[in-house]
């Protein structure tokens, strides 16, 4: 079959006596090393190698997966984390080593294949092999002798081998008949076989498994992905600059962003409120969004978690939500120097969330707030505030005041969620000269800045309501990712193809089949039926009897068994 | 009936099964120790068959000599006993599980507790069902002593009351991805069960050690290996199903459909062992005993998968419920 020489199928080698080494030109070498790597052993060492090889990256944080974790780890393991990092293990899957044991085993896994293919090809064109003279040596076998007179002057071995021929074609077996003279008389014989489909299913397996690694590695290098946090009422335009994130890949082009328009509308979440074990768990996410394509028409959508909206391939995936209140600040003389949302990254199950506001400008001086906000806020009895429910029922502000240097003045990039204290003094909070504790605001409430710099107000965004239900005070955000793989249909469709071929080419039995008619002397005849499989067969004794029962009824013969 | 209700009488019937099932257990025990005293199985004739043409009547009629047969062995009482009270305690097993999935409103796999429970139902129902195929009794004492153990951890160190899914796991693919990957589960148990009887058998069949006589009640190492490569290879299919369908899902919810989350590398490094099972099955110098042990890696992997992975590793599929 062209396998491999260690293939179970191949012929075992011959034993030999000592060692005999032939002296291998540079040619020579080649040959040899190409026939190491294609064999099975090869094949089968690289398998369990990526197995191991795969195990660090779920041990380890991953940058791809996990960034915030391999910071952490740095933090955490200062010594061990850089000597892990030269080893690649926070990038396992894109590290030298791994992509060398995938390398190496699709190299062999083609160069095992492509000889294959093409032996396969001829196999397809070409008619069964020549029928073995001694079917008895074969694993499944049986025969029968009829007497001259039994069966009547219409049975003929032409005739038994024609039927048989029938049966066989039937069965989809592909047949062709020999004649030719044994020991014991002339023979006529059907060779068949059947069951192609059993290697085509295992090429077309093994070619698949080459297209997905091809689409993966191209849409890695065409598609991209970008993340934007809306807060409601926000808009976003699917242009590279607007997103928070942006990760492209090595032949993007901005050309493939689709000009389009996005603005969050609502968002609704549904807690649990019934279920005592599971109260406040939330049970919906629905974010209503309004798209508007290039020429400005709109459309209605909704975005859910599992249900993304899909754009002409930049599809748009809702990953995550929290609150966002809305600050502003004033100056001593009551002028606005900064009013706006403040997405709030979620700390814990009740969405108690911590917030960064940085005012830059405006102010005496520079002012930085550290802030925790506690949607459903409770008090325990020292004093510390603490969020028992993820909805608005009793949403507090806690912020705690720095002045001094922001630190953003060089250019330097900073993250939004971090606040630099090092060269910042606290007006309120710990560590404040005078003492004064943190500031504490609900919305619509307003609280003058430490040191006569300004004041803060914690906006009610839903002012006109009943005082008592703040459930619309605070507006939420919600978190998409936008994102392109336009090769992901053919990582699908190869995967298909993937469990296609491992279906036939592990069912589906290969296996050849002859019936023999032998005419012996005095006018009688011997049948004989034998099969041999090739691959796993494990319904071969049962085919050969099957074949051998319908081909006796047909000739008008009673199998007693 | 209130949900509270219907979970309760889920957990009472999943405590009767793990009773019943117990004694199974116990009797698959017995049995094994009975099979020690039985003489061994003569061994198969495989004759060549060739039969003679006579006539009766009119009729033309082919006789055929019958073929020597193994001699059926006689399963004795305790077995029998044993594979009732499987059958048994897999009703009330099912029971619970179904009780627990109408208490829930949904399917019963959406934490590690219902995912035990379900499990579980599925691989004693899946050795009960292969029975029609083979009589692979000689596997109960592991079946259901495997299953006591999965059903023991799964109510005492993972229950959780019932409580809504969470969004990210309100799809239809939670019932087709998990409940293949299951499946798999299964049969990849069996399949390890197998190869850890071959190895046994082996290693008598090569004289390294002569007790254990109730092995020669049991298929020979090369039966065993052709049962367990026929069970393992439907488990891996399903496997191969359950990444495809993992990964699909994985595009619907989190937007990209492969991110070596921790559990998706466990799901590859699972599939690439039994893919390196079936290649072994294929390399000379590897079929038998070689083979064995990478199914019994590749179930240990699963099982790696499901209990370490799930409590202690950080990663999205954070679905324990603990």
């Amino acid at each position: 079959m062209s396998r491999p020489s260690d293939h179970i199928d191949s012929p075992a080698p011959a034993p030999r006596e000592g060692i005999t080494q032939p002296k291998l030109g540079p040619v020579g070498y080649v040959r040899f090393f190409w026939r190491q790597l294609t064999s099975m052993r090869t094949a089968l060492f690289l398998l369990l190698l990526l197995a191991i090889a795969a195990v660090p990256g779920s041990v380890f944080p991953q940058r791809s997966s996990d960034p915030n974790g391999v910071t952490q780890y740095f933090t955490n393991n200062p010594s061990a984390a850089p000597v892990l990092d030269k080893l690649q293990l926070f990038d396992v899957y894109t590290s030298a080593w791994f992509s060398a044991i995938y390398l190496l085993l699709f190299i062999s896994l083609i160069g095992c294949v492509i000889p294959r293919t093409i032996h396969h090809a001829r196999a397809l064109a070409s008619p069964p092999p020549k029928t073995p003279a001694r079917l008895e040596r074969l694993g499944a076998f049986s025969a029968f002798e009829i007497e001259a007179d039994a069966a009547g002057p219409t049975l003929t071995a032409a005739s038994a081998v024609d039927s048989g021929r029938a049966i066989l074609r039937k069965a989809g077996y592909r047949v062709t008949l020999f004649d030719g003279r044994g020991p014991d008389g002339p023979e006529l014989s059907a060779s068949a076989e059947r069951g192609y489909l059993r290697e085509t299913g295992n090429l077309v397996f093994h070619l698949s498994l080459i297209g997905i690694l091809l689409a993966v590695g191209i849409g890695g290098g065409v598609g991209y992905t970008g993340n934007k946090v809306l807060v409601t009422g926000q808009a976003f335009a699917n242009v590279r600059l607007t997103f928070d994130s942006f990760t492209k890949g090595r032949f993007f082009s901005d050309s493939d962003l689709q000009p389009y328009r996005l603005r969050l509308d609502r968002f609704a979440v549904k807690y649990e409120e019934k279920n005592r074990n599971a109260l406040g768990q939330p049970i919906d996410y629905t974010a209503d969004v309004t798209t508007f394509d290039a020429s400005g028409t709109a459309t209605q959508a909704v975005v859910k978690v599992n249900d993304p909206l899909r754009l002409g391939g930049n599809d748009i995936y809702l990953l995550g939500n929290g609150y966002a209140p809305w600050i502003t600040v004033k100056n001593p003389a009551g002028k606005t120097v900064y009013s706006e949302p403040v997405p709030f990254l979620a700390q814990d199950a009740n969405l108690t969330s911590l917030g960064i506001i940085k005012v830059p400008d405006g102010l005496a001086s520079q002012v930085g707030m550290r802030a925790f906000f506690y949607p459903t806020a409770a008090e325990s009895s020292n004093g510390v505030l603490g969020s028992v429910y993820p909805d608005l029922r009793n949403p507090v502000l806690s912020l705690v005041v720095f002045t001094g240097d922001l630190g953003i003045n060089k250019g330097v990039p900073k993250s939004v969620y971090v606040l630099d204290t090092d060269k910042m003094t606290p007006l309120a909070g710990p560590g404040a000269a005078d003492g004064t504790s943190a500031l504490r605001l609900k919305p619509g409430e307003s609280a003058k800045i430490p040191g006569g710099i300004g004041s803060i107000t914690f906006e009610n965004r839903a002012p006109a309501s009943d005082s008592s239900n703040l459930s619309q005070s605070v507006q939420r955000f919600a978190s998409f990712d936008v994102h392109r793989d336009p090769t992901q249909g053919w990582v699908l469709f190869f995967a298909i193809c993937v469990l296609a071929g491992l279906l036939t080419s592990l069912f589906i039995p290969r296996r050849r089949l002859w019936i023999k008619v032998v005419e012996l002397s005095g006018g009688r005849l011997r049948i004989e039926y034998a099969g041999l499989a090739r691959g796993e067969d494990p319904t071969l004794d049962a085919a050969v009897s099957a074949i051998a029962q319908r081909h006796s009824q047909q000739l008008g013969l009673r199998l007693n068994p | 009936m209130t949900p509270a209700a219907l979970a309760s009488f889920s957990l009472t019937a999943i405590y009767s099964a793990m009773g019943v099932y117990l004694f199974a257990f116990i009797a698959f025990t017995l049995d094994l120790a009975k099979r020690s005293t039985e003489s061994p199985v003569a061994a198969a004739s495989t004759a060549v068959r060739v039969g003679q043409m006579t006539r009766v009547g009119g009729t033309a009629v082919l006789d055929r000599e019958p073929v020597v047969s193994a001699p059926q062995r006689r399963s004795n009482r305790f077995e029998r006993v044993a594979f009732a009270l499987t059958i048994l305690g897999w009703v009330l097993h099912v029971t619970g599980t179904i009780l627990r999935g109408i208490a829930a409103h949904r399917v019963p796999w959406a934490n590690m507790f219902e995912f035990s429970l379900t499990a579980s139902a599925i691989i004693v129902g899946v050795f009960i069902a292969v029975q029609a195929w083979q009589n692979l009794r000689f596997l109960g004492a592991y079946i259901t002593g495997f299953s006591l153990i999965v059903l023991g951890f799964g109510t005492v160190g993972f229950y959780v009351s019932v409580v809504p899914l969470p969004p990210a796991l309100q799809s239809y693919w939670l019932v087709i991805h998990v409940f293949v990957a299951t499946l798999g589960t299964a049969f990849f148990a069996i399949g390890a069960g197998l190869s850890l009887v071959q190895l046994i058998q082996a290693r008598r069949e090569a004289k390294s050690f002569a007790g254990l006589k109730f092995l020669d009640t049991m298929p020979d190492a090369e039966k065993l290996e052709t049962l367990a490569y026929r069970v393992i290879v439907v488990g891996f299919i399903f496997w191969t199903f359950t990444l495809m369908a993992g990964a699909i899902w994985a595009e619907h919810a989190w937007g990209r459909y492969w991110g070596w989350d921790t559990k998706e590398v466990w799901t590859f490094i699972i599939w690439t062992i039994f893919a390196g099972y079936l290649h072994a099955r294929a390399t000379r110098g590897w079929r038998g005993s070689r083979s064995a042990y990478l199914a019994i890696v590749g179930f240990s992997a699963v099982m790696f998968n499901f209990t370490i992975v799930n409590l202690f590793f950080k990663g999205l599929h954070a679905y324990s419920g603990l």
